[in-house]
């Protein structure tokens, strides 16, 4: 992760279309009156997934909205590695290269990535359809490595699928996500090596002799209590 | 109320109080950077960890409310390792560059890791570099030894009410900025550098000046406005060097603003240092003899009726006083203190002083203010009543500029004449106070103002027993201690505006100015101008006779806030050249005019002062004023009362003559300059 700040160009103006609008204000009307400032989280996504990235204007516009200082807003764009602050292409691939990932080679990943698209990290390509970055860790370790993408995760991929979901984006294809490798969502990735004979049912049990000897316990000790102290 | 154990000693504080608190108030200290005890907790910085039993992990003192029969160990191997530690971390990333940094000798983290460094660092990979923030024309930063302690962010946010301070990034890369590297555009902007436990916000103008343990520091009080802020005064050899904020809980907090901070290098520049005698139009340096010798023969054979005197903003009242007693001795009724004919009734004195106190805005609930701009005016008086709006539950309404005051406020339009006709009152109230500014008080209007104010106040219960909630704000730091001893017009004297009328007719043929510049010196006529002060401003411009007098950091004096404070200033330089303290200078005239005045010494002015308003006998304390009728019924016209200060940078000869203050006129006044490709 790099210093984040904000894009040296930026557009004019920013408003929030209809849709999105509408969703913001629901968003905020979740938050009792003079905590409007809880819903800036939500409110910068609808910006970006509007926009594609998050905008100055957009920045200035949410703390208007929200009645909180544009700074705190920035600090807040600026806290999560999610908000794109520049510009990216229509297909954002994003690798994670956090510990788990790399450990399972995230490396080789980011070479298809670079080799394919033709970018260095944090670059987006001259007619916008492309534009590659780093992920900090995606929560998927499971599955790793995880190349994030819109909004969906490709899991289990290595140098070989990369490049083919590549091709795939670059024909105008969207190709599934999840497993490369075609694993059910975090199942083991081979065979089951624990568990795998069928479980043996709980042993049978007599609830009547149990009840039974409960309440003939119960009897005795009430008939003991009650009997006269010798 | 818990009961703990620190290092052994038992205490019993109330609950919700801290570790940190508790500690300090039996006198065991616990070193911090991010705890504060005027902001709010953070808790980031892990300092001040200390060792609670029972406890699995040592835990951060400033954020943690004590228990009952908690044993706190603040000097344990444990606490010490654990602070040893975060130390380290803390120096990771900083530069060890103290032999270059301003706030060597001075700075928090040094002094700390002098007890809780290590000989050695461990650390042998790359330091982190951060680029330097624009943060205004007083804050010098460094921002690669910023520890992230977060006080600079929380002060603008809190105390100073602009939250344009914040932390971008994460982790490592946190940088404390502005938004867009912009200017922090407050008139408190100079304390984050007295908050800044290191040295990545330092001053500006005194970047480089002097090490700390070079200066001379005397405690005095500030003339820049009227709330007589208390100061420090730092000099070496006879430059005043800076300025910093004193403690003073009734009055300043530990605040200062920044033009009491930062103006001092005013005091370097336009000085007079000699007198001057204007010989064919142009003003010629003089000795002391050769000018009293052109004064005694203008002043001899002239009627005391035809001798004025006009005492200006930042005139000590020792000053004042002979002043007085020598224009009383050559029988002239006319002087007055109010140079912007402010309709001040001296003789009630609670007519004219911030009655509630300045920390007894805190017990107010509802305020109404009544032509001021208390941001510009009295910015750290602002804070105060900023830190009362914080605690919820205090309306605010405003009668006069629509601006930004840093709190919240209903607006109710710039006409005096439609607010008086139904005057609104704030409602539920059950300690109300009012703020009249000098903006609605020095418009001719003003005595019918002041009455109708007065009824105001009565009408909405802001005057009752125990609480008295008629304040007014005044823009002078001499105003009140002139009004105590009565520098107002004698029987049948003219005012401010009745000299200068009488002066431009010609039948007052002497003006006496001391320190007196914010008049309009084209309507003095022909008269002739005796100019008594430090700087070569309007009043030196207009003068005939060119009296140098010291600043207020040259010497001894009394002055009288608006909440009617009698405070103290001390010397801590002498005047420049020739120049001399203004009542000996008055007192050398009276003794070559023939009319000496009573008294040779310092102490001998004080009892005369005493004698004439035993108030100046209460050093430090505010004795409540008597609630009587004052101002005179009269018709109020409409029209706007707007803050006679448009340029808070620039209201005094001091300050018109600093660069410091001339850099702030540009960057907040005059706008924001473009910025070109050479600005980073």
């Amino acid at each position: 992760m790099s210093n984040r700040s904000l894009a040296k160009e930026q557009p004019a103006s920013f408003a929030f279309n209809a849709e999105y609008l509408a969703r913001a204000k629901v968003v905020i009307a979740k938050y009792p009156p003079g905590r409007q400032a809880s819903a800036v989280i939500p409110l910068l996504d609808f910006a970006q997934r509007q926009e594609g990235w998050v905008t100055r204007p957009a920045i200035e516009e949410i703390g208007k909205m929200l009645d909180m200082a544009t700074m705190r807003v920035l600090e807040v764009a600026t806290f999560y590695t999610m908000f794109n602050l520049e510009p990216v292409g229509k297909t954002h691939v994003q690798v994670c290269t956090s510990l788990p990932c790399w450990l399972r080679g995230s490396n080789e990943v980011v070479k298809a990535c670079k080799e394919k698209l033709s970018l260095g990290m944090g670059e987006r390509s001259a007619d916008g359809a492309f534009s590659l970055g780093e992920l900090e860790c995606s929560g998927a370790c499971v599955n790793a490595p995880v190349i994030q993408i819109g909004d969906d995760y490709y899991e289990d991929v290595d140098y070989a699928s990369t490049g083919k979901l590549l091709d795939a984006f670059k024909r105008g294809e969207t190709p599934a996500h999840g497993s490369a490798i075609g694993r059910m969502g975090s199942a083991p990735a081979g065979d089951q090596i624990t568990l795998t004979e069928n479980p043996t049912p709980p042993p049978k049990q007599d609830f009547a002799a149990a009840k039974a000897a409960f309440e003939k316990a119960k009897a005795e000790a009430a008939a003991k209590a009650a009997a006269p102290k010798a | 109320m818990p009961k703990l154990t620190i290092d052994g000693i038992a205490v019993e504080v109330p609950p919700n109080t801290t570790i940190l608190q508790a500690a300090e108030s039996v006198g065991v200290e616990i070193p911090r950077f991010c705890y504060h005890d005027r902001l709010s907790i953070a808790g980031n910085c892990r300092m001040c960890l200390v060792d609670v039993e029972k406890s699995p992990k040592p835990v951060a003192s400033c954020a943690m409310p004590v228990g009952e029969g908690m044993v706190v160990h603040t000097k344990s191997d444990r606490a010490n390792k654990a602070r040893g530690g975060v130390m380290e971390f803390l120096l990771i990333n900083h530069p060890l560059d103290c032999p270059i940094c301003d706030q060597g000798g001075e700075c928090d983290l040094q002094d700390q890791a002098m007890a809780y460094g290590f000989d050695r660092g461990r650390f042998h990979e790359n330091k982190r570099a951060v680029k330097d923030k624009y943060m205004g024309p007083v804050i010098e930063t460094v921002m690669t030894r910023c520890i992230h302690c977060t006080r600079c962010v929380r002060f603008a946010t809190e105390v100073a009410g602009v939250p344009q301070l914040g932390a971008t990034g994460r982790g490592e890369d946190m940088e404390i900025t502005t938004y867009l590297e912009g200017a922090l555009a407050s008139e408190m902007s100079g304390n984050v550098v007295d908050l800044c436990p290191v040295g990545a916000l330092t001053s500006k103008p005194y970047a480089f000046n002097a090490r700390p343990w070079e200066l001379r520091k005397t405690e005095s009080v500030d003339v820049m406005d009227a709330v007589g802020t208390n100061i420090r005064v730092d000099a070496r050899g006879r430059t005043v060097l800076r300025v910093l904020p004193r403690v003073n809980e009734d009055v300043n907090e530990e605040w200062l603003a920044d033009k009491s901070r930062h103006a001092c290098d005013g005091l370097r520049y336009q000085r007079l240092d000699q007198p001057y005698v204007r010989v064919n139009g142009k003003l010629k340096a003089a000795s002391w003899d050769e000018t009293f010798a052109v004064i005694v023969g203008k002043l001899s054979g002239i009627n005391g009726s035809k001798v004025a005197a006009i005492a200006g903003d930042t005139v000590d009242a020792e000053s004042m006083l002979a002043l007085k007693d020598l224009l009383t001795a050559l029988g002239s009724p006319n002087l007055d203190c109010r140079q912007d004919g402010a309709a001040l009734d001296p003789t009630v004195r609670a007519s004219y002083l911030f009655n509630s106190t300045i920390a007894g805005i805190e017990q107010a609930d509802a305020l109404v203010i009544i032509g001021s701009n208390p941001r510009k005016e009295a910015p750290v008086l602002n804070a105060r009543i900023r830190k009362r709006y914080l605690k919820g539950n205090f309306q605010v309404t405003v009668v006069g500029d629509a601006v930004d005051l840093t709190y919240k406020h209903k607006h109710l339009g710039n006409d005096l004449a439609a607010f008086f006709q139904s005057p609104e009152a704030p409602a539920g109230a059950k300690n109300p106070m009012i703020i009249v500014g000098m903006g609605a008080l020095s418009r001719p209007d003003g005595a019918a103002i002041l009455a109708a104010a007065r009824a105001y106040a009565e009408a909405i219960g802001a005057v009752k027993d125990g609480w008295n909630g008629f304040n007014v704000l005044h823009t002078a730091a001499a105003r009140v201690g002139g009004l105590d001893l009565g520098f107002v017009p004698g029987q049948g004297g003219k005012d401010t505006r009745g000299i200068l009328d009488a002066a431009g007719k010609g039948e007052i043929e002497v003006v006496y100015l001391l320190g007196a510049d914010e008049i309009d010196t084209a309507k003095l006529g022909n008269a002739f101008v005796i100019y008594q002060g430090h700087h070569g401003d309007r009043g030196a411009h207009r003068a005939d006779v060119v009296l140098p007098g010291a600043a207020y950091t040259e010497k001894d004096g009394t002055y009288v806030n608006t909440e009617g404070r009698v405070q103290r200033g001390l010397r801590a330089v002498f005047p420049p050249g020739d120049a001399r303290e203004d009542w000996t200078i008055i007192r050398a005239l009276s003794e070559k005019l023939g009319k000496t005045l009573p008294y040779d010494n310092m102490a001998q002015v004080r009892a005369r002062l005493n004698f004439v308003n035993p108030l100046f006998g209460t050093v430090d304390k505010v004795q409540p004023a008597e609630w009587k009728a004052f101002g005179a019924a009269g018709q109020i016209s409409s029209g706007s009362a707007s803050s006679p200060i448009t340029n808070y940078y620039m209201t005094d000869p001091i300050s018109r003559a600093s660069r410091t203050m001339a850099q702030c006129t540009e960057e907040f006044v005059m706008g924001s300059k473009q910025k070109t490709g050479t600005h980073g």
